[in-house]
């Protein structure tokens, strides 16, 4: 058994004091994450982008490759009138990712492994999705509870229901987030903390350890992916009702 | 039955979500491998891959709870 408890990687310890009356606005680790992750987002996209050859060069090529593998699921998933969402999206998807694969260097903090930051960036999408609704459809955006040629006793039933899973949305897009990232990091630390116990067999958590890194980078590109996909696809819910 | 013990029954009896977990994930890959084995020049993958996500992140949710039986009372 490890001494110490697993979750403890992801204790939050503040960096420099800061009190404003009884509020607490200490920088912290995790806040230290959140600008490094924005700062590489943003020097790597401005490094890539300022120079702007037409036969891009290595970075520029793979700065390219990430905008269109956003503006492509935006333009599936919402269509045409979904560009003008694509810089938030592509932002939020940096920043996600970022989150993630920084968490995956050892030794240091993954920020989307709290459920407050995960919630955050899924209540903003929500309440800016239930907003766009709104201001495209007004009263007609409650259409998006009552699916169409349904009978109307059912309707009784369907509503309820829709209107439930529209508002969960926000908690299960975080939750998904959050909990993998913990879940993934926790089952890191405990198999490592195997090693010392099983006396000659100390390889076999480590071989697992070595596994589960890799399957970790995938789940951080993959959550990325999939917080930006579900975004892309409730923002379509806004758009285009059902 | 103190509660220490009863903690540790109540992780155990969360980690079951897992059962649902892997038979949805084993579904999707197996869907994956059914369809691109018909066809294949299916563009499947990408939704294979978001199946997989959303199928682990219920099987999480059950992991989530055993964590915080564990850890968080």
């Amino acid at each position: 058994m490890a001494t110490e408890s697993p979750l403890q990687q992801f204790t939050i310890h503040p960096l420099a004091d800061i009190h404003i009356g009884r509020i607490d606005l200490s920088f912290t680790n995790s806040a230290l994450m959140m600008l490094v992750a924005a700062a590489i987002v943003t020097g790597v996209m401005v490094a890539a982008g300022s120079q702007g050859k037409l036969v891009p060069g290595r970075l520029q090529a793979a700065v390219e490759t990430l905008y269109e593998f956003i503006a492509n699921m935006v333009e599936e998933n919402v269509g045409a009138e979904g560009r003008q969402y694509f810089p938030f999206l592509f932002t939020l998807f940096m920043f996600v990712l970022l989150g993630n694969l920084l968490g995956m260097i050892p030794y240091s903090f993954t920020f989307t492994s709290h459920i407050i930051v995960t919630f955050a960036l899924a209540a903003t999408v929500f309440i800016g999705v239930t907003l766009i609704g709104i201001a495209r459809h007004g009263f007609h955006f409650l259409s998006l509870f009552a699916p169409h040629g349904v009978p109307k006793v059912l309707l009784l039933l369907l509503v309820p229901i829709e209107l439930l899973s529209y508002c969960i949305r926000p908690f299960t897009l975080s939750i998904r987030l959050f909990a993998n990232m913990v879940a993934g990091h926790t089952m890191l630390t405990i198999f490592a903390g195997f090693t010392g116990s099983l006396g000659i067999f100390f390889f076999a958590p480590i071989v697992m350890d070595s596994a589960l890194v890799l399957l970790e980078f995938l789940v951080a590109v993959l959550q990325a992916y999939v917080f930006t996909i579900l975004s892309c696809l409730y923002i379509k819910d806004a758009i285009h009702l059902h | 039955m103190d509660l220490a013990s009863a903690k540790m029954i109540g992780a155990g009896l969360a980690c079951i979500a897992l059962v649902g977990a892997g038979i949805g994930i084993g579904n999707v890959f197996s869907a994956l491998i059914n369809s691109l084995a018909r066809n294949p020049s299916a563009q499947v993958t990408t939704w294979a891959f978001l199946g997989f996500a959303l199928a682990e992140a219920t099987g999480l949710f059950g992991l989530l709870i055993a964590f915080m039986i564990l850890f968080a009372f």
